[in-house]
């Protein structure tokens, strides 16, 4: 029968493949232990745990660090809010409007970063608002939402409207149903796009240079780093911890949702 | 819920009383949802753009380098000039290069997928798309820095294998070579290729697994041999799929600017001639204008993609 194999050509071209999306990563923690730290030789000449340490007492890694997590908590916070609530209005109903409110919602991820970037940048030179931590979340809050409302609509979707109407025959109010029907029913869809939302915002980079002025969040530190490296290993023991605080977050994100039709991250 | 009764239960706030009144006027409701997010969006995403292309048609002043705010095209006229046809021309060929080296890659990976994985193997193939894809970017552009140094692993796995010739031939092929892999225009595709593969892989799997297995089966029926099968009706019924990844991997490479500012030669693509213009150039009017250029490319993109029915399979 001519569809019941894959072929070994198939087969090896698949794995071939996925080796080539994963193998480049583990790269990074070979060079965070290597001894040399003016050139990227390969093999190491020597392995050495001392970077972490070096890393650690190193006074300009923690600020941006900081900064990183402040800006992605509160990014992530604003996106919830504003995700769940179109979402909750897009779920069942349709008006007129209503596709291009969804082209809207996706356009800040779909256009190159560069644009909403520079249009950013063009608003705030036109109003003469200064650089500061709040214009880095204004832009990053902006394309988070996509990330939680494609969750929060894709569980929408998969509710049945009945245990609403249920809840409502029993005499509660909209604010009951919403607090002990939608919530815990939604629960699990919000904190996965919330967990997508923040990993997302922990790694931009591209938005950010146009809108963080002089200050620095870790992907901007990374960034400087690799333009005119100094102690290169530091920067692979950042570039860990930065690949840590959006790895975990994901991995949660498709457990929350695993088993359902509308797994996370399926769209960024 | 369908049939409308008398209220029985008495009002007790003004939290039931909004219940009623939402109820009554189902669009009041909707309006409240919908306000705070399309604020949000319109004033500050929709405010940005409109600002960005008003910026365009400003110009800058040739002596005190401020921008003057008066309409013009002359910002627009700029990007006429050789070195800019060059940079855009450039980012286009790059741009075009990309897509298809991903869709070449992702095509096995995303047929497999579709096909032949399941179980465990479906879940294996799912994380392993979707773990890169999210994985921090600057990440990933940082071990391509690593891999494809003069001194880096590429370089020693191809002396390892007596292949250092054919490494350097390839470098000295002028237009796509250079001095090392990671300061040359290969590099900067490989790079490319590898940060958005991703994003073609998804979509063309979601196409794929909407290709009924019945009318593979009935082509084999009718006498269609393997390739057959696959020339006219596999391929045929995965190109949205392909086109809608190549959405993906066509503007984001159209808009980067911070791979080939890593790995490659300091030739300019679009998105860092927008960087180093609003910059340290300050010439924030023709960053403008460069930015546009990528949303007019897109537009046009998308319009012949909706044409062939792409969108299905986003």
């Amino acid at each position: 029968m001519h569809s019941d194999r894959a072929s070994l050509g198939l087969k090896i071209a698949a794995v071939g493949g996925l080796l080539f999306l994963h193998l480049p990563i583990l790269l990074i923690f070979l060079y965070a232990f290597t001894t040399e730290d003016k050139s990227y030789q390969f093999p190491p000449p020597g392995l050495t745990t001392q970077w972490f340490g070096v890393a650690w007492n190193r006074e300009d890694i923690w600020p941006p660090l900081y900064l990183s997590l402040w800006v992605a908590t509160v990014a992530t916070f604003v996106a919830m809010i504003l995700g769940t609530l179109v979402s909750a209005a897009m779920a069942r109903t349709s008006f007129f409007g209503r596709e291009q409110i969804s082209l809207l919602i996706i356009l800040p991820i779909a256009l190159p970063g560069v644009i909403t970037g520079m249009s950013l940048r063009s608003a705030f030179s036109i109003m003469d608002i200064p650089f500061s931590t709040w214009t880095i979340i204004l832009g990053h809050a902006t394309f988070c939402i996509v990330i939680v409302y494609n969750n929060a609509v894709a569980r929408f979707r998969r509710l049945s409207g009945g245990i609403l109407e249920a809840s409502a025959d029993l005499g509660a109010n909209s604010f009951q149903t919403f607090r002990y029907v939608l919530l815990p029913n939604l629960g699990t869809a919000l904190l996965a796009g919330g967990m997508l939302a923040f990993a997302l915002s922990f790694d931009e980079v591209i938005v950010t240079t146009f809108t963080a002025g002089q200050q620095s969040t870790l992907p901007i530190w990374m960034l400087q780093e690799l333009v005119r490296p100094r102690q290169r290993p530091v920067t692979n023991v950042v570039a860990i911890v930065v690949f840590l605080a959006t790895f975990v977050p994901i991995l949660i994100a498709y457990y929350l949702t695993r088993g359902g039709s509308e797994t996370a991250g399926s769209g960024k | 819920m369908t049939t409308q009764t008398p209220a029985i239960l008495p009002e007790r706030g003004l939290a039931d009383r909004l219940t009623a009144l939402f109820w009554r006027h189902p669009r009041l409701l909707l309006a409240v949802l919908l306000t705070p997010p399309l604020l949000w969006l319109g004033v500050v995403y929709l405010g940005s753009l409109a600002a960005l292309l008003l910026q365009s048609f400003y110009s800058i002043d040739e002596f005190s380098g401020l921008v003057k705010q008066e309409f013009t095209l002359k910002t627009y006229a700029e990007l006429f000039r050789a070195q800019n046809l060059d940079i855009i021309i450039r980012t286009l060929v790059m741009s075009a290069a990309v897509t298809i080296g991903c869709a070449v890659i992702a095509f096995p990976i995303a047929y497999y997928a579709a096909r032949f994985a399941k179980g465990k193997w479906k879940a294996v193939f799912y994380l392993g798309v979707m773990l890169p894809l999210w994985s921090s970017y600057l990440v990933k552009v940082y071990a391509w820095k690593l891999i494809l140094a003069k001194e880096g692993i590429i370089t020693w796995a191809a002396e390892g294998a007596g292949l250092s010739m054919v490494l350097n031939a390839i470098l000295s092929i002028p237009g796509i070579g250079g001095n090392s892999l990671s300061t040359s225009p290969l590099g900067t595709f490989l790079v490319f290729v590898y940060v958005w593969l991703p994003y073609m892989i998804l979509p063309m799997q979601a196409a794929l697994e909407r290709v009924p297995a019945s009318m593979l089966e009935a082509s084999a029926d009718l006498g269609a041999s393997r390739a057959q099968t696959f020339r006219t009706v596999i391929l045929p019924l995965a190109m949205p799929g392909v086109i809608a990844g190549s959405i993906f991997t066509f503007s984001l490479t159209m808009g980067d600017y911070i791979i080939p500012q890593i790995v490659g030669t300091s030739a300019r693509f679009i998105g860092l001639a927008v960087y180093q213009l609003q910059g340290t150039a300050g010439n924030i009017p023709l960053a403008a204008a460069f930015a546009v250029v990528p949303i007019v490319i897109m537009v046009i993109y998308l319009m012949i993609a909706k044409r062939k029915g792409a969108f299905d399979a986003l």
